[in-house]
């Protein structure tokens, strides 16, 4: 590994992106207009039922639980209720093993959701919770922005490699001491520069608008932006390694970020979902990105709290570095 | 002394098609090597296994007499391939500089600029160079680590002939700093004002070798003399057996003082007379039966 080579390769790539004016301007502009759109459709509180969380709700046998237009929730930890409960995502919760409910202070739907259990259940023990709304645009913001840093990664790094492979650059390139490392990572780093860049404006930019919600650390949110980041590129390197056809790239690629897309949680959460599709989400790289940063975020997480994402992410970063390594191919032979 | 590079019995197989066939050449130091031959004639996959872009099927190729697998010689090396792009959006003094990057040892910008004459384009964007601006700024690449060993495939393939004429000044220019050039072309006329030595290749195989001169002498002792048609009389075309070429009439001759004597005898007019050497374009038809271009 020649350092002076390959951070000339990060120099010659990062002056590429920045020149392509169009690819740039794409990559700020797309998720901050998706964010101001959102926050419009959003804005309003669409829902007409109410949602109430129960502990142990298998167990319960409660004439309140035949009401009409209310969600019944289950959950087994109080906590994780309460913190939900304190974010606005549930109207109330309700412990019938305790005798004792919460509602949260700061919520009318509280307010009217106590009204109707009051009618059925006496006895109770009145608790409550504080805390503010958290708006459907501060839930949505890691999804957007991590659907946007797969975009960046998984195109930026596999259609360039495919058509530099096309148009003989990386032919060009291998006739140099150039080794396949040194390239291959300076492309990893050159996209991780411009993907935290870009995400990093977008957040900041988007922020003085919107004063989104957060409650943990900056610092961690950027560590779990950089691995989410690291895991998205290997795997566009992976899809690139070999192919000499941006139509067959384009459909891998498009095979993987369609699921990520529907599937990782960006626009809504998982939580609810048949339990294969949960399996089945926890193979894609964005759905440990998204729900890390969504963590961080609204729960105030630190990075032990979700170092499960951090670690699954790591292994997919090598598992998908070592394998785009090893498939790597300056020039497909005709 | 050791030839700088050897070539033995060098096959490449793509499936049931044989590129390149049993190859063997050796090429000197200092020579302008040329392979010479139509497209698909296999010289394109010659040059590039010998560049170490592609693998061999069978054969190999001797570096200063150690295996080229064995040594890399990438720093020794300047390439010039016959499709390239360049990375969009860096201009060419950028591009110099980020090539500039990847060798240990390397000829100073200026002197490039000024041997591959870029002093016009250097804040270019590489994507809006023309034809030959584009070749003398990857001619540039393949110098820019002062390699002892320069290899060109087809340089002037789609250049006009202004621009061909310069690049041949260009490579003259090289040679002359005792470097050894391997050239691929189908212009003979190009192997003829550069190569030292010429390698005729048709269908994966050397066909003929030697010196443009010797090829020549060898297979042609004969020159051509052309006269118009309209000068000379029917009966005495018919009685010597020449030949009528559309308006020209062609006389094979290897003495052509003889001829010339005997054609004032017959008082045919000389004016529009024209004597034509074979060229490298004549041998190739004469060995392969059809023309280079075909």
């Amino acid at each position: 590994m020649n350092i002076s080579r390959f951070l000339a390769v990060v120099k010659a790539r990062n002056l590429e992106f920045v020149r392509d004016k169009s690819s740039l301007g794409w990559s700020i502009l797309f998720p901050v207009i998706l964010l101001v759109v959102l926050s419009f459709v959003f804005s309003g509180d669409g829902k007409a039922a109410y949602k109430v969380g129960v502990i142990d709700l298998t167990n319960v046998e409660s004439n309140f639980l035949q009401t009409k237009y209310i969600d019944f929730v289950d959950y087994q930890d109080v906590t994780l209720a309460q913190t939900k409960l304190a974010h606005h995502s549930l109207d109330m919760v309700v412990d019938f093993t305790n005798q004792r409910y919460w509602i949260n202070q700061d919520s009318p739907n509280g307010y009217l959701v106590e009204k109707i259990f009051l009618a059925e259940q006496s006895g109770f023990e009145a608790l409550s919770t504080k805390g503010e709304k958290i708006r459907y645009v501060d839930w949505v913001l890691p999804g957007i922005l991590g659907m946007n840093m797969m975009f960046s990664c998984l195109f930026g790094v596999g259609y360039v490699i495919v058509r530099y492979r096309k148009n003989a650059v990386l032919k060009r390139l291998k006739a140099t001491p150039l080794t396949a490392l040194e390239f291959v990572s300076a492309q990893l780093v050159s996209r991780t520069i411009i993907v935290m860049l870009t995400s990093s404006i977008i957040y900041i930019g988007c922020n003085v608008f919107f004063n989104f919600y957060m409650l943990g650390s900056y610092l961690d949110l950027f560590i779990v932006g950089l691995l989410g980041s690291l895991s998205l590129i290997t795997l566009g390197l992976l899809m690139a390694s070999r192919s000499k056809s941006e139509e067959l790239t384009g459909g891998l690629l498009n095979l993987v970020s369609w699921p990520m897309m529907m599937l990782s949680g960006v626009w809504f959460s998982l939580e609810g979902a048949p339990k294969g599709l949960q399996f089945f989400a926890d193979f894609l790289p964005l759905t440990h990105l998204v729900s890390g940063a969504r963590k961080i975020i609204t729960e105030g997480a630190s990075l032990s709290d979700i170092s499960y994402h951090l670690a699954i992410m790591a292994v997919m970063t090598t598992v998908f570095l070592s394998l785009g390594a090893y498939f790597f191919n300056w020039n497909t032979e005709r | 002394m050791t030839p700088v590079i050897e070539v033995k019995g060098l096959t490449k197989k793509y499936g049931e098609l044989n590129a390149v066939d049993g190859v063997d050449f050796t090429i000197n130091q200092g020579q302008c090597f040329g392979l010479l031959g139509p497209n698909g004639a296999g010289k394109t996959t010659t040059i590039e296994i010998m560049e170490g872009i592609i693998k061999p099927s069978s054969g190999q190729v001797n570096y200063y007499g150690k295996t080229a697998t064995t040594t890399d010689i990438s720093q020794q090396i300047g390439i010039q391939f016959q499709h390239t792009a360049l990375q969009d959006f860096l201009t060419v003094k950028e591009t110099l500089t980020l090539f500039s990057s990847f060798y240990q040892q390397t000829i100073s910008h200026e002197r490039l600029i000024e041997l591959c004459d870029l002093g016009d384009f250097l804040s270019r964007d590489n994507r809006l160079l023309s034809g030959g601006q584009k070749q003398r700024l990857l001619l540039a690449l393949a110098l820019i680590n002062d390699p002892d060993i320069v290899f060109l495939d087809e340089p002037t393939t789609g250049l006009d002939p202004q621009a061909r004429r310069n690049f041949w000044q260009l490579i003259g220019k090289i040679k002359a700093n005792n470097k050894t050039v391997i050239l691929t072309t189908h212009y003979m006329d190009e192997a003829e004002q550069l190569c030292d030595d010429v390698a005729i290749m048709d269908k994966g195989k050397v066909i003929e070798q030697g010196t443009p001169e010797q090829l020549l002498s060898r297979h042609f002792k004969d020159v051509f003399i052309n006269l118009p048609k309209e000068d000379i009389d029917k009966q005495i075309v018919a009685e010597n057996n020449w030949l009528i070429e559309g308006n020209k009439v062609v006389i094979s001759t290897s003495t052509v003082e003889q001829t010339l004597a005997y054609l004032i005898k017959q008082n045919i007019s000389l004016t529009g007379l024209h004597v034509k050497s074979p060229n490298l374009d004549d041998l190739f038809l004469k060995l392969t039966g059809h023309s280079l271009r075909e």
